[in-house]
């Protein structure tokens, strides 16, 4: 170890692995609905893409994880966002290209992308 | 890319590692190969979470779902079931406390929400193993910043003082002095050493032993900062080889630091050299008396010598030397990090910062809590640790080990804080704190601890080596029911010259048990001596077991378990016990289904 630099770097490709543990109340919850109807309809690259895209912008106090079935199969893959305080936003037929437009609308700027949730689908 | 998004976090420490967590571990991995799932989620190895009653323990993250007393055979459910479709086994839940339900999260519960993690902070938290998860969790950025930014030592000193932080070994001395004295101190050569007391030796004690197994960096990056303010370059810690695990730990963090050239020569281009060794104590109390210790790194005999001069002045191979402990080292890296001040803010006027317990004995929640100084045992008894269990009564909790005393129920609105305990006859201690239920007879407490510290005893000074063994001499004769009045006055007394008399720590502190237990629980020794009774039934001389003729349904339950075929009687017919077979094992007892065996 020469310098702060090099310990810095460390750290921050640290931070992101370890943020994933922390569970506070305060983070936004994006869960990919993963059971065989989601998987068979591709909810894995969307998954998948979720996870890069929330690395690549570097956000924090975001958690991705996966559910089971929830009961419209023929909407899949279907993504729910919890974001504190607010009420759950689902989004249906969801693709891996659509993901970018999620996390900067939505998650970043708290612009919900309605033409993707399930009541514009309905 | 990077898939992993699932972290499943298994305890490492010695509690969860001897219920099998290692064979959990092992299926997990093997589980999630089998579910093609190795690339999205990842075991992490780490320290004790605390909670050591239900382990072994397992948390899964992102949702931070906490799985207690997991079994190999669970793994498969988890892994199925929250792993591959991402729902959570409610089976296996932290239950939680009665009103609130299953729990997801652990610092939800009871025995979470009443502590504050400092020394703590990364034990359950990260992977002990990986010097790079605890450089993610803000470590070594302390070190980093003194050291880059050469501020100096006495700057550093400064910080330490600022923050209030007394010795966690047991007496409290505050530490920023302490690194001032062996600062100041001149040596002939210009060579001073670093040493850590890992030797934790109270029984029940095992504070020390989690952080070095769950956090070791955390020590080592102190250990240099200390190095750096005092002028010294080489470091001792002195841990006992019965912690194997810690030992392994700090090895690997040792070897860590220094391929990352975090110990060595010219850390971080700054010109200060430090390297650390480890010393391996062969399990002698004494040795984790200071002045024994260093003995002992030297090679020599661990015995205490005379104080002053004082360590800090002429200790290791006779240069000024600074010892501390691993709970007052593992405060170190927090205070820089987050401020002198922020540490000062916590805990009482006179003691600061938070101190951690290993709660033990009559308690539901067995295990690690770490409490803001100041926070009173009625908190720590019933909030965190869940009270007494079986519907038995509290009746003592005894802190300091074998140089602690007991504190009564009576007192336990004490505030926890060095001055405190100490005023009422106790003492912080390094932290074991054992909870006594009316089962227990104190008399047989205070016989423990002196037996222990016979055992202990190195024999240098005679205080200790005849004084201690003729207390438990007299001890042994009030519970064999040959006390006689006037031994009481004499236990006192002769307490008072060990106090007085004793050439170190463990002498000076080893009648604390009997005589805080006289001083709180005087009727119970009374009652052995006049009586001839032990009131919590413990004393085997002291108690007899009959049968209640007209409970007894002589269904001859208790004589065919009875080692000695002490009891006798027909079938249907009550039975009677021969005292003169009798034993007092109490196995009669636990075998009747009608309430029948009485002891007295």
């Amino acid at each position: 170890m020469k310098s702060l630099a090099e310990l810095q770097a460390i750290r921050d490709r640290m931070q992101k692995q370890i943020d994933l543990r922390d569970a506070g109340d305060d983070r936004i919850r994006v869960v990919v609905g993963m059971a065989t109807c989601g998987i068979a309809a591709g909810a894995r690259p969307v998954l998948a893409a979720f996870l890069e895209e929330v690395e690549k912008r570097g956000l924090k106090n975001i958690s991705v994880s996966q559910t089971g079935c929830i009961g419209v199969c023929r909407l899949e893959p279907i993504v729910e966002v919890y974001v504190p305080g607010q009420e759950k936003v689902t989004y249906v037929k969801m693709t891996a290209d659509k993901v970018p437009g999620i996390v900067s609308e939505h998650l970043v700027n708290g612009r919900v992308v309605t033409e993707l949730t399930i009541g514009a689908a309905e | 890319m990077n898939m992993i998004r699932s972290h499943i976090l298994v305890c490492t420490g010695t509690g969860c590692s001897s219920s099998d967590s290692p064979k959990i571990i092992a299926e997990f991995e093997r589980q999630l190969l089998e579910h093609g799932m190795d690339r999205e989620a990842k075991v992490v190895r780490t320290g004790c979470f605390g909670l050591c009653a239900l382990g072994p323990i397992v948390t899964v993250y992102p949702e931070g779902a906490c799985y207690t007393h997991v079994t190999v055979d669970d793994v498969a459910e988890i892994v199925s079931e929250h792993i591959v479709k991402g729902r959570i086994v409610k089976r296996l839940l932290h239950k939680g406390d009665e009103d609130q339900g299953p729990v997801t999260s652990l610092a939800e519960t009871q025995f979470y929400k009443h502590q504050k993690r400092i020394a703590l902070r990364n034990c359950g938290v990260i992977n002990p193993e990986s010097i790079d998860e605890y450089i993610g969790v803000d470590g070594y950025a302390a070190l980093g910043r003194i050291l880059t930014e050469q501020i100096p030592p006495q700057q550093v000193i400064d910080t330490v003082k600022a923050s209030g932080l007394r010795g966690r070994g047991g007496a409290g001395f505050p530490t920023g002095q302490k690194w001032q004295f062996t600062y100041d101190a001149v040596s002939p050569d210009g060579v001073k050493f670093v040493c850590c007391n890992a030797d934790e030796g109270d029984p029940g004690a095992f504070m020390d032993r989690s952080v070095l197994e769950g956090d070791p960096h955390s020590v080592i990056e102190a250990m240099t900062i200390a190095g750096y303010a005092v002028g010294a370059h080489q470091g001792y810690i002195y841990v006992r080889a019965e912690y194997p695990i810690a030992v392994k730990r700090l090895e690997t963090a040792i070897q860590q630091a220094k391929e990352y050239g975090l110990l060595g020569s010219n850390i971080f281009e700054s010109g200060f050299d430090f390297d650390l060794e480890l010393r391996l104590g062969a399990g002698a109390f004494v040795c984790g008396e200071e002045t024994a210790l260093m003995r002992s790194i030297e090679g020599m005999r661990g015995e205490p010598k005379t104080r002053p001069p004082f360590p800090a002045v002429k200790g290791l191979f006779d240069r000024p030397t600074l010892l501390n402990n691993v709970e007052t080292y593992a405060n170190i890296t927090w205070i820089f990090n987050n401020g002198a001040d922020k540490f000062a803010a916590i805990g009482t006027e006179k003691s600061k910062g938070t101190k951690v317990f290993a709660l033990g004995g009559k308690i539901t929640n067995t295990g690690l809590v770490e409490i803001p100084m100041g926070t009173t045992l009625r908190t720590v008894v019933e909030d965190i640790g869940g009270g007494v269990p079986n519907g038995k009564k509290f009746k003592a909790a005894q802190t300091g080990g074998p140089s602690g005393g007991c504190i009564p129920a009576s007192l336990i609105d004490t505030p926890i804080d060095y001055e405190s305990l100490g005023a009422i006859g106790s003492m912080m201690g390094s932290g074991g704190l054992i909870i006594m239920d009316e089962d227990n007879c104190m008399v047989d407490i205070a016989k423990f601890f002196l037996e222990f510290i016979v055992d202990e005893s190195c024999g240098k000074c005679s205080p200790c080596r005849i004084g201690t063994k003729r207390l438990l001499g007299l001890l042994n004769k009030i519970c064999e029911g040959n006390g006689e009045p006037e031994d009481l006055d004499a236990l006192e007394e002769l307490c008072e010259h060990i106090k007085q008399s004793a050439l170190c720590g463990l002498g000076q502190t080893a009648p604390n048990p009997v005589l805080s237990t006289l001083k709180h629980f005087r009727d119970e020794y009374e009652a052995h001596v006049y009586e001839k009774r032990c009131p919590a039934g413990v004393c085997k001389a002291l108690i007899r077991y009959t049968v209640d003729p007209v409970k007894c349904k002589g269904c001859t339950r208790c004589a065919r378990s009875c080692p000695t075929g002490a009891i006798e009687g027909a079938v249907r017919a009550p039975h009677t016990i021969n005292q003169s077979k009798c034993i007092k094992c109490g196995a009669c007892m636990d075998q009747c289904r009608f309430d029948a065996i009485q002891k007295q």
